[in-house]
């Protein structure tokens, strides 16, 4: 059970993207190339774990060529399973093939206001706001670092930015924004304190990591070192390509699904071999360049069909997937934000992504709207219902009613119906008025979603971090500080 | 005669054949040809063409880039007797550019070189992860008229301020103009640092670049 958390559980749709022989015929390609081709990985320190490990490390080019033998036999350490913690443990967030969880989106840095409208560069403040609005919100499982705290210093700002959010959500936390090994160890100090200690971190991972491939078929050096620490003290580590075809992948969707393959698992790999049984997750947002500004997309069928194969590609490996869905390029909370952002959560909702990603930002994930966010809940509580499918038995074929009805009359008197009808889905967005209601004031979903964001903003207090706790936080980013 | 090679070095340029124009640009010396020439009535058209059909939405990004190439291609053949002849292009203006220290993040930046080198800027990629001194070092070597910092993290865009700090300490402002570009970066960031150009994209940093030279 997924605890408070309004979890997409059990579900009973699927969808057949990629056949099994698809499936083998993506991995062989992506070994062929981690052999032949090889990943790069810009670290010292990564070279050496591989090269113990068998693989051949070119240390002039950084170019790592492992053998397909060392790639699974690395895979099969990584384990299928494991929960992320959370400060509130009835918010919990089961990993177990069962689950899809809701997370927002990262990380903007721009943030349109709820009360004026207007658009501002986003800060430590607008962290600590969009952790709380989190924390409101029952569809959202875990919050991803979704803003970058502009007004802190660059060496710290991660830190302020996981300070902000514990300050004010007792959910999950999973940041992309940490990308050297020094920045690292201070995040896994804060997670400790939060937990209660490095051996209750390790049974309760309170933090996850996402570090971003170098496409195509490269690495970070700092974001694999960073990973490097955080697998060694137990929190979940994965990493994202997102790759794009026609710009960092070939044009053709299977060609960019290999390259994107390849960053991913040989990353992986590198955690189980430096870490045995690490958890580690798969990550993924690819899609398309965009033919006429080399810019990235943002949704599109090709990004939709990238979010329902990657968690194919995550099944085959026997890990979690953390899937970028939502993520709209859309500028507005509008007709084409809603169009991409119910297409990407279905799609990878049908193969049970264990996590999506993506909620509540614009513009290709730059730019945070608050009204985009509560809209975001809506569209994922639809997902969410249709996921459940259609239950056949004998209470849901309701024959008695359907006697007792006949030819004629109607339902609505029913016992059954009384019993049955709160399943159904309720909207809180959805315009369903008589015309002549609407016609009043014209009104709808982002103003509803508004004011739901201003509500939540204005009165939502979350379960108060402990001020030892929150002070420990404050000490640990100004000795990070100091030291700089 | 030679009419016929102008129009199969301005296809060349269409189809974004390297190889070909590369060929052809050998075959106008054997024949003679001025290399200007060459470069002016054939290859430029083909540039010229692709520009249009792109601007019409008929050509995409990477025709554009495979465009660019082929132009390059040619363009390295002919220049030693360009120089021999004391002939040269008439550039739009001199341009370096890179990702600035920390950052590795490289197809934006790629892209913004690319479609400067097509669009006629005379360009000078110093590649990624670029300490900051690096810059104002070569544009003062090239005599640059336009510098390009590229950032695609939060943390890294900082790196773009000290870039023109650096410019103003070694005495190259304000001749040397600043472009900034990367996914994080906004207008009000590039005011705020005091960047005279700033695009979204590599087409419009084409524009920007030109604004900036005034043409």
């Amino acid at each position: 059970m997924a605890g408070k958390i309004k979890a997409i559980s059990n579900p009973r749709l699927s969808l057949n993207v990629l056949s099994d022989e698809d499936v083998q015929r993506i991995h062989t390609a992506t070994l062929d190339i981690i052999e032949t081709v090889g990943v790069r990985f810009p670290s010292e320190k990564a070279l050496d774990i591989w090269e113990t490990n068998g693989a051949t490390v070119d240390r002039q080019t950084m170019v790592v060529k492992a053998p397909g033998r060392l790639i699974e036999d690395a895979l099969k350490k990584a384990p299928p399973a494991y929960t992320l913690a959370a400060r509130d443990p009835a918010r919990d967030l089961p990993l177990d093939g069962k689950h899809v969880f809701l997370g927002t989106d990262g990380c903007g840095v721009e943030v349109i206001d709820p009360f004026t409208g207007e658009r501002h560069r986003s800060s430590k403040q607008d962290a600590a706001d969009c952790a709380r609005v989190a924390d409101a919100l029952d569809e959202i499982g875990f919050w991803w670092a979704m803003i970058s705290a502009q007004d802190c210093p660059p060496e710290s700002r991660s830190l302020h930015e996981l300070e902000a959010a514990w300050l004010n959500t007792t959910k999950h936390l999973q940041t992309e924004s940490i990308v050297n090994d020094r920045e690292m160890r201070a995040a896994v100090e804060m997670a400790a304190i939060i937990a209660g200690g490095r051996d209750m971190l390790r049974k309760r991972p309170v933090l996850s990591i996402m570090q971003c491939t170098a496409c195509p078929l490269g690495h970070d050096g700092g974001s694999i070192e960073a990973g490097l620490v955080a697998a060694e003290v137990g929190l979940p580590v994965g990493y994202m390509t997102m790759t794009s075809c026609a710009s960092t992948a070939p044009a053709t969707m299977a060609g960019n699904l290999v390259v994107g393959n390849a960053e991913v698992i040989s990353a992986l790999v590198l955690m189980q071999l430096a870490h045995p049984g690490a958890p580690v997750y798969y990550a993924a947002a690819q899609t398309v360049m965009d033919l006429r500004t080399g810019g990235y997309t943002g949704g599109g069928p090709e990004d939709y069909l990238f979010g329902a194969a990657s968690n194919v590609l995550a099944d085959f490996y026997n890990v979690p997937l953390s899937m970028g869905a939502f993520a709209t390029g859309a500028k507005e909370p509008d007709w084409q934000a809603a169009v991409d952002n119910s297409f990407s959560s279905f799609m990878a909702s049908l193969t049970g992504s264990d996590m999506l990603l993506g909620c509540g930002l614009l513009h290709g994930s730059r730019i945070l709207s608050y009204e985009m966010m509560v809209m975001d809940c809506e569209i994922y509580s639809i997902v969410r219902k249709m996921m459940d499918g259609i239950v056949v038995n004998d209470d849901t074929l309701a024959l008695d009613a359907i006697r007792a009805v006949g030819p004629g009359g109607n339902f609505l008197a029913q016992k059954h119906t009384k019993q049955h009808m709160r399943q159904l889905w309720q909207p809180r967005l959805i315009d369903r008025r008589p015309y002549e209601v609407w016609e009043q004031k014209r009104d709808g979903a982002r103003d509803w979603a508004r004011e739901k964001a201003q509500d939540i903003l204005k009165n939502h207090q979350p379960d108060p971090l402990d001020p030892k706790l929150a002070a420990e936080l404050a000490r640990i980013i100004a000795d990070v500080e100091r030291n700089a | 005669m030679s009419e016929e090679l102008f129009n199969a070095m301005r296809q060349s340029i269409i189809d974004g054949e390297a190889e070909e124009a590369e060929a052809l640009a050998h075959q106008a010396l054997e024949q003679g040809l001025d290399p200007l020439e060459a470069i002016n009535q054939g290859y430029v058209a083909g540039v010229n063409y692709v520009g249009a059909q792109f601007g019409c939405g008929e050509m995409f990004l990477p025709d554009l880039v495979l465009a660019g190439e082929a132009m390059k291609a040619a363009v390295l053949v002919l220049e030693p007797e360009m120089q021999r002849r004391g002939t040269e292009r008439q550039m739009l203006g001199k341009v370096v550019l890179g990702t600035v220290k920390g950052d590795i993040h490289e197809i934006g930046k790629t892209l913004v070189a690319t479609m400067l080198s097509a669009s006629g800027f005379e360009v000078h990629d110093l590649g990624v992860d670029v300490p900051v001194a690096k810059f104002a070092e070569k544009a003062r070597e090239v005599n640059a008229d336009i510098v390009g910092v590229s950032a695609l993290l939060t943390t890294t865009m900082v790196g773009q301020k000290d870039v023109i700090e650096a410019l103003a300490d070694m005495g190259l402002r304000p001749n040397v103009k600043v472009m900034v570009g990367g996914a994080p970066v906004t207008r009000s960031w590039a005011e705020e640092i005091g960047a005279e150009g700033y695009s979204e994209d590599a087409i419009g940093a084409v524009a920007e670049a030109k604004r900036l030279m005034g043409v």
